[in-house]
Parts: C-alpha cells; structure tokens; sequence
C-alpha cells in the first residue's frame, strides 16, 4: 500500500456513509472553496457526493464515515475494502462507534439488542408506535449484536478524528495524502474541548 | 401509633444509641456503621438518616461511606451471610461445586438473599485462608477446607438454628478466642525462621528499647537495614525518621492488618501466633517519635481474630507493657486501638486506610504531603505493615547487626512466604531474603509449578525460566504472597480473574483506572475467545502504561502487571491466540455470530449473507 499518492493521474476516491449521521460528508463540504483545489487532485467515484452507488473501477482512496450496526454496513466495508487501496476511517462512528456504539453499553442484559429495539420501538416513555411492532420488513438489514468500529473488520490505514473533523483536518489531511505531504496531526488540531 | 412507625422509632433510638457509644463522633462513621449492619442487618435510608442527624453531617456523606465498603449494604442481608472466596486458587480447588452445595441445600441462588431473610450467600475476593481453600466466612467466622459434603453439613446445621461458630467447631462458645482461631483455622507454619517465628521472649525487644533515647532507637532500625513487608519495601528507619522530625501536636503509629492482596496470609498467622510481638514493635515505634496512640486496621475478613487481639491487648495492659507509664517510665504512654474494615482491598494502601479511620470512604489521598508529616486527622503518621512491626521487636532484642548480616546487599533479615495453589505443602515459610524460587518451589512440593504469581496480582507472574531468580527487593519483589500454579491451568484464565479483582476493587476516583481495567479485561477476555488480533498485543501495552502514567496510587499504577508480566513471560500463548488478517480483512470478527441473535429476533435469514452460507 502506498503512503504517498503522487500521480500523474487524478486519485480516485470513493466515499461512504455506514452507522454514521453524515455529519461527516457535510463536514467534507466544509471545505468549501477548496473543493475546487481537491477536485482538481481527485475524482469521486462511488459516493453520496456524485450518487454513483456502485464501485466503477478500482480505486486508490475509500473514505468511510460511520462504524458498522448491521450486515449491509459490513457488506458495504468489505467492498471497500477489495476494492480500494487506502482506506481511511473519517470520526469518531468509523474509528470507535461512536454515537450508535451507545448501545453496546447495554451489558447486563441477556439479549441486549432485543432489549435495544424494544426500547426504541414499544417500551420507550416517548413513543407513538401505534402497530407496537419492531420494524422487520425483509428489505431491513439484519442489525449486528453490537456496534463496530470499522477497524474491528478490516485493516484501516487512516484515522481522521474529530465529530465531525473540521473542515480544515479533512482538508489538509486529505490534500497532504495526496501530494505525499501529509505529517501526522498536530496536537492543537486534535483538541475539542 | 401504628407498627411500623413504632418499629422506626425503636430504630432511631439504637441508632441515636449506637453513635453515642462512639461519641458521635463522625471520625468513627465506620464503627458506626458496622455495628448498625450487625444490629439490623442493612443500613436503611432512614438509618442514614439517624446517622447523620446523631453526628452531624448531610445523609449524603453517610451514604458515601456506607455505598464504599462491601461489608455494608444498603439491602437487606440474611442473618447469616456467606461469603465464599472465589478467588482462582478457590476456583482451581473446587469452588463451583461447594457453591452449588450450599445453594442446593439453603435454597438460595448465589448472589442473593433467601425470601426468609434467614440466608445470603455470596462471594468476594482472598479472604488470606488460600493455602486451605475454598473458604469463606460466615458472618464473622471462618470455614476452611470446604467440600460439596461439608458445606451441606454446615448448611445442615445453620437452617437448624445453630450459631455458625458451633457449626463449624463443636463447644465453640466454651473456647478462648485463641482456640477458637485456631480451630477454624489452620496455621500451617511450614518453615519457622530466626526472626518472627522463632521462639521470641517475652517483652525482650521492648525492655530493651525503653533504655534508648528515641533517636538511638531509629538508629538501631537504621543499622538493621528493615524495609517495610506491606510490598512496597521502604526502609523503615526513614520512616520512623521523619515521623520523629515532623511538627505534630499528636503523632499515631498504624499498623497495617489489612492483607487483601490475594495470595499473602502470612499477617493472619503473626497475628495468630505472634500478635504480642507486632504490639511490641508498634510499642517500640511509639517511643521513638514520641507517639501516644496507635491503630491496627484489621480487615473485616479477620474480625474471627479480633478477640484474640483484644485479649492480648488486655493482658499487655496488665502485664504494665501497654497503656499509661509502660514499664514503670513515668510519661512513656501508649495504648493501641483496634480498627475493623469492612471488605476493601484498596484500605490497605495506606492513604485509604487513614481515610477509612477518619471516617470517610476508603480513597487514597494524594501525595505528597506523605502520611509521616500530614496522615490522619493530619498529625503525622506512621504507617508499617504487620510483619515490620514484629521484626522490629526482634531487632530491637537480638541485635541490628545480626539481623543485617541475614539476607542480601540490598534486603536483610528474613521474610515470611505465604506459598498457596498448586503444591503439595502450601503454608507459611520464613526464609532470608535471597531465597531462590526455586528453593521455596522445592520446600513446597510444587513440583509440577509452571507459572508462579509472585507478590500476588500486583506482583509479577513469572515461568520456569525465573525460578532461580532470588526473593528479594533487587530482584523477584513480595510482600509475601506466592501462588503457584501448575501446567495444567490456563494462564489467560489467571489473568483475567486478576482483572476483574482491580476491577471490583478500583475506588473509581481516577477514571484511567475505573475505566481502563475494564478495558483491559475485556482484551483479555478477546484473547480468550480467539478474537484478538496481532495489533491487540501492542493495544494491551499501550493501555497498561496509560493506566501506570496516570493513576494516582499504588493500585492503577500495579493493576496492569497480570497482563504485562504474563505478556513478557508468557508470549507464546498470546500469540497462540491471535489470529490474523487475510486480505485486509480480520479473521476475529465472524459475521456469523454477529448475525444469531438479530435472526433470532427477526425470524429470518441474512438476505446478503446467508445465500452463500446456505449453499
Ligand atoms: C492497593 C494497595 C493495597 C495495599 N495493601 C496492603 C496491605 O494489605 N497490607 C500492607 O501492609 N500494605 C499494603 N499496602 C502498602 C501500604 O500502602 C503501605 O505501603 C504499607 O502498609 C507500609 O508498611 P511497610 O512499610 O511496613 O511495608 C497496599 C498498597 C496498595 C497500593
Ligand atoms: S463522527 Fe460525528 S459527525 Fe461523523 S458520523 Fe459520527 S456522529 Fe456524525
Ligand atoms: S489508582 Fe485506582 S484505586 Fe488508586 S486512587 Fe485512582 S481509582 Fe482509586
Ligand atoms: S482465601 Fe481464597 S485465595 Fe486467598
């Protein structure tokens, strides 16, 4: 795997959103004018930015926000995986969980992930469920037992931290990837209190 | 009136009376609470109350103290509790079978209470009879050697209303204190050094000190080369320096009976066999930096000796060896009190166990100010273990140097070893520092020893290829704990018990050390299951020093050393257990199970992963 991307060629990018809020991909738009500069070092393929919603060819860097909560996220990762060089886990959800891993605190409890879906859908004090059913239509992916980070299923090469990262660390991160640039995060980027 | 309100009122009045005994004094918030759990079996919120209306704090800060200590329970207990060590000594000598014995015959699950309110059955960590395992205590008393078919004999006999003394021992109530300890539980000194077991005249080291100046005193502790025998092994002449040294109205001289650390019940035995000898030594600290109150915390798994002490105490004030002008000196006053704990490890270190005597939840204090300038109620303090205390009586008596010329450069005099697990002799051996492993293994019958904790959890677990290392502080370090396990167990499954008693006994205050053990059980529970990585090798070193870096006492700082000692000695089996990445993809997570309990819920099959499974 390479760690710098120094082409001719534009970098192909894929981007994804698993178990996230897509506070990250609105996050990739906060670098806003220098989108312009990035498109000019790559081109997105399968991503929610161009909605092509199949991989076209084999790409050099795959942007995963969110960690995975249920057999379509895994299957999606894996696909990732295959078929990208790089793969970097973009906040918090894609490198620990997150958010929804919330839900894994659920321990002393014999099914957790019933006892989960129950509370989200019939016992829960703010509910208006009027079926008082659990949703199960068979086009619903089957969630997980627990939420996982994505680096608990496949080999991830990058982290970028943040909920959301800055505009500014994807930026840089990004664009110092790109031109083999890139130096590790400097600690003053990386505090969020 | 009604019932229960006169019940309440008939309450508040022992309450009202029970903190009066003590004062009402907050300080003694733990006696208090203690003899409020022996009397009504819980400590009731409207107990809390009384509590703190007779002396003078918030409800809160009652409940603060009464939530930390696992002896007291705010539910209801049986009236006769059952607390079964479920240590992995206890565990690897049959545990599981008493427990379903006892469970079968009080009709009680474990971890609860029987409807009657007659039974609780329950475990907690060492309770120090772990070279006569499985255990337990039984309120107050303690039965050792457990089968399936002795713990129903003994559940026979307590359903039928016998008080559990005599359903342990026949003429209980007609036994001295000593006798009753000694029927309980066995000694079984294997090995009887020079120094503390050895026969000891009466008085000698004491008769001896009270013709020094004090500083001649501290000089004799100095020559000898003492260090500490809690585990940390600080000289003890520095100690007793400073505490002479530091500005103090009032100075107190503690001693340290807490032994929690599994594995180490060699303390039980001196206080058994020796326990005039550890007065004398406190009697003997409290002349050289001029101290005129003196403290022994006893842990609450010890109370079974409490009377025994209490007596030896009695007899000591007698005997004009204890108390007011000691010996016929004029102003030479010093008189010891006995403190009960109440089920925490973390009591031991001694910051915590200052805070456990001042009345407070049992949490280390920051440091510095070190107890020998500021320790409790902020008097200096000196805090020494058991075992230090009875070799300085002896120190005092045979003579510094021939007590420095015992042992090595570094470590003099003898130690006494609590060997425990997978051997044929486990007991006690008091042997000179210097010692190899290998010696002490031979002594034990542990012949077919393959991993050895030494120095319990927070010691170091090391394999065959350390059995020539030496005991002593340069090299193999105990307080006196060694624990022995043979090639049939399961290192991992060592470990990660050893995780889950810093889990259960962290005071929470620093978050790495809460939250971290618990991380770092759960890695160990991965390798367990087959699911860790190459990477998660490197993760548990990471973790264990941000847990080291960053914790504020002895506890956080050692509670990582099952899993970093077992990682350097024992890499083979970690790396046996990983499992690796193939095609960027990790082989520890199986979709599969991730899956069961969704398609159980859901009454379905995967629609993405199933097709290829079924084919
Ligand atoms: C978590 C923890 C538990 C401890 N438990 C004990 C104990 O049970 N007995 C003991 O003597 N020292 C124990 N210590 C050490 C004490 O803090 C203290 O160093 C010791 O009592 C000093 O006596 P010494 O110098 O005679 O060894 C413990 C320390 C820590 C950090
Ligand atoms: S890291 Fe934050 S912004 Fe990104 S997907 Fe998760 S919750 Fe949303
Ligand atoms: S290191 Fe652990 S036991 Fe010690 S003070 Fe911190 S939380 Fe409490
Ligand atoms: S009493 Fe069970 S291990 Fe110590």
């Amino acid at each position: 795997m390479t760690e710098t991307l120094v082409d001719q060629r534009k970098a192909r990018v894929a981007t994804v959103s698993l178990a996230g809020c897509f506070g990250c991909h609105m996050a990739i738009l906060d670098i806003d004018e220098r989108l312009i500069t990035l498109m000019g070092l790559v081109d997105f393929d399968r991503s929610p930015l161009t909605d092509i919603k199949t991989f076209t060819q084999r790409c050099d860097i795959g942007i995963i926000e969110g960690g995975c909560c249920n057999e379509e996220n895994v299957h999606t990762l894996l696909e990732f995986r295959k078929n990208c060089d790089v793969l970097i886990a973009l906040g918090q959800c894609a490198i620990m969980g997150g958010l929804p891993a919330m839900r894994n605190a659920i321990m002393h409890s014999g099914e957790p992930l019933r006892e989960c879906l129950e509370e989200a859908y019939i016992s829960g004090p703010y509910l208006r469920n009027t079926t008082r059913l659990i949703p199960n239509d068979p086009v619903l992916p089957l969630m997980l037992d627990k939420v996982y980070p994505c680096n608990e299923i496949v080999d991830i090469d990058y982290q970028i931290p943040g909920c959301a990262p800055s505009g500014d660390v994807i930026f840089n991160t990004l664009a110092g990837l790109l031109t083999g640039k890139f130096a590790g995060f400097d600690r003053a980027t990386l505090r969020f209190d | 009136m009604n019932i229960s309100s006169l019940a309440a009122r008939r309450t508040k009045a022992d309450i009202a009376e029970i903190c009066a005994r003590l004062g009402n004094d907050p300080h003694r918030m733990l006696d208090i609470l203690l003899a409020v759990q022996d009397a009504n079996r819980w400590i009731s919120p409207e107990a809390m109350d009384a509590i703190a209306g007779a002396v003078g704090l918030t409800r809160i800060a009652v409940e603060g103290v009464a939530s930390f200590y696992s002896f007291l329970s705010l539910a209801p207990k049986g009236r006769i509790t059952i607390r079964l060590c479920d240590d992995i000594v206890d565990r690897f000598a049959g545990l599981a079978a008493v427990v379903a014995a006892f469970e079968a015959e009080l009709g009680v699950t474990l971890g609860k209470t029987s409807a009657d309110g007659a039974f609780s059955l329950e475990v907690t960590p060492c309770i120090g009879m772990c070279d006569q395992a499985p255990a337990a205590m039984i309120n107050d008393v303690v039965a050792t050697r457990l089968t399936p078919a002795r713990a129903t004999e003994i559940a026979r006999k307590l359903k039928a209303g016998v008080p559990p003394g005599e359903a342990l021992v026949a003429g209980f109530a007609a036994l001295t204190p000593y006798q009753r300890a000694k029927a309980m539980v066995d000694d079984n000194i294997r090995l009887a050094g020079p120094v503390v077991l050895g026969p000891a005249p009466k008085d000698a080291g004491l008769r001896a000190a009270v013709v020094l100046a004090p500083a001649e005193i501290i000089r004799q502790v100095e020559i000898s080369g003492l260090r500490g025998c809690g585990g940390a092994g600080y000289l003890s002449q520095r100690k007793w320096h400073f505490a002479s040294l530091a500005p103090g109205e009032k100075r107190f001289i503690f001693c340290n009976a807490d032994e929690g650390e599994p594995g180490t019940f060699k303390d039980r035995v001196i206080l058994t066999e020796r326990a005039d000898l550890v007065f004398e030594g406190m009697t003997i600290a409290s002349k050289a930096v001029n101290a005129r109150e003196g403290v022994m915390y006893l842990r609450g798994e010890y109370a079974y000796l409490k009377e025994h002490l209490e007596e030896v105490l009695a007899a000591r004030r007698a005997r004009g060896v204890l108390g007011r002008d000691i010996l016929g000196q004029p102003g030479y006053d010093f008189d010891i009190r006995i403190q009960m704990g109440a089920g925490a490890y973390i009591c031991g270190e001694e910051g915590a166990m200052i805070s456990s005597c001042e009345g407070l939840p049992g949490e280390p204090k920051t440091r510095p100010p070190f107890p020998v300038t500021r320790g409790y109620l902020g008097y200096p303090t000196v805090v020494n273990n058991v075992e230090t205390f009875a070799h300085a009586a002896r120190i005092l008596d045979l003579g510094a140097q021939w007590f420095h010329d015992i042992g090595t450069e570094h470590s003099h005099g003898t130690k006494l070893f609590s060997i425990s697990g997978d051997c044929a002799r486990p007991g006690i051996y008091e042997l000179p520092y210097g010692t190899p492993l290998r010696e002490l293994l031979a002594l034990a019958g542990a012949s077919d020893a393959a991993a050895v904790q030494v120095g319990g959890p927070s010691g170091a677990m090391v394999g065959r290829d350390s059995f020539d290392r030496r005991l002593s502080f340069e090299d193999l370090a105990t307080g006196g704990a060694v624990i022995v396990f043979n090639a049939h167990r399961n290192v991992l499954e060592i470990v990660d018990y050893y995780m889950s008693f810093f889990v259960h006994e962290s005071c929470g205050y620093c978050t790495p050390c809460r939250v971290g053990n618990v991380f770092l059980k759960k890695a160990i529970e991965k390798f367990r299951k087959g699911q860790a990585n190459d990477d998660d090798i490197q993760y548990l070193k990471d973790l264990s020093d941000t847990i080291i870096e960053t914790s504020r006492c002895g506890l956080g700082t050692t509670s990582p050393n099952p899993v970093l000692t077992s990682l350097k000695n024992f890499p083979l089996v970690y790396a046996a257990l990983t499992r690796p990445t193939v095609d960027g993809v990790k082989a520890t997570f199986s979709i599969q199970a991730a899956l069961d309990g969704a398609r159980d819920i859901a009454k379905r099959r995967s629609y993405i992963f199933d097709k290829d499974y079924s084919k």
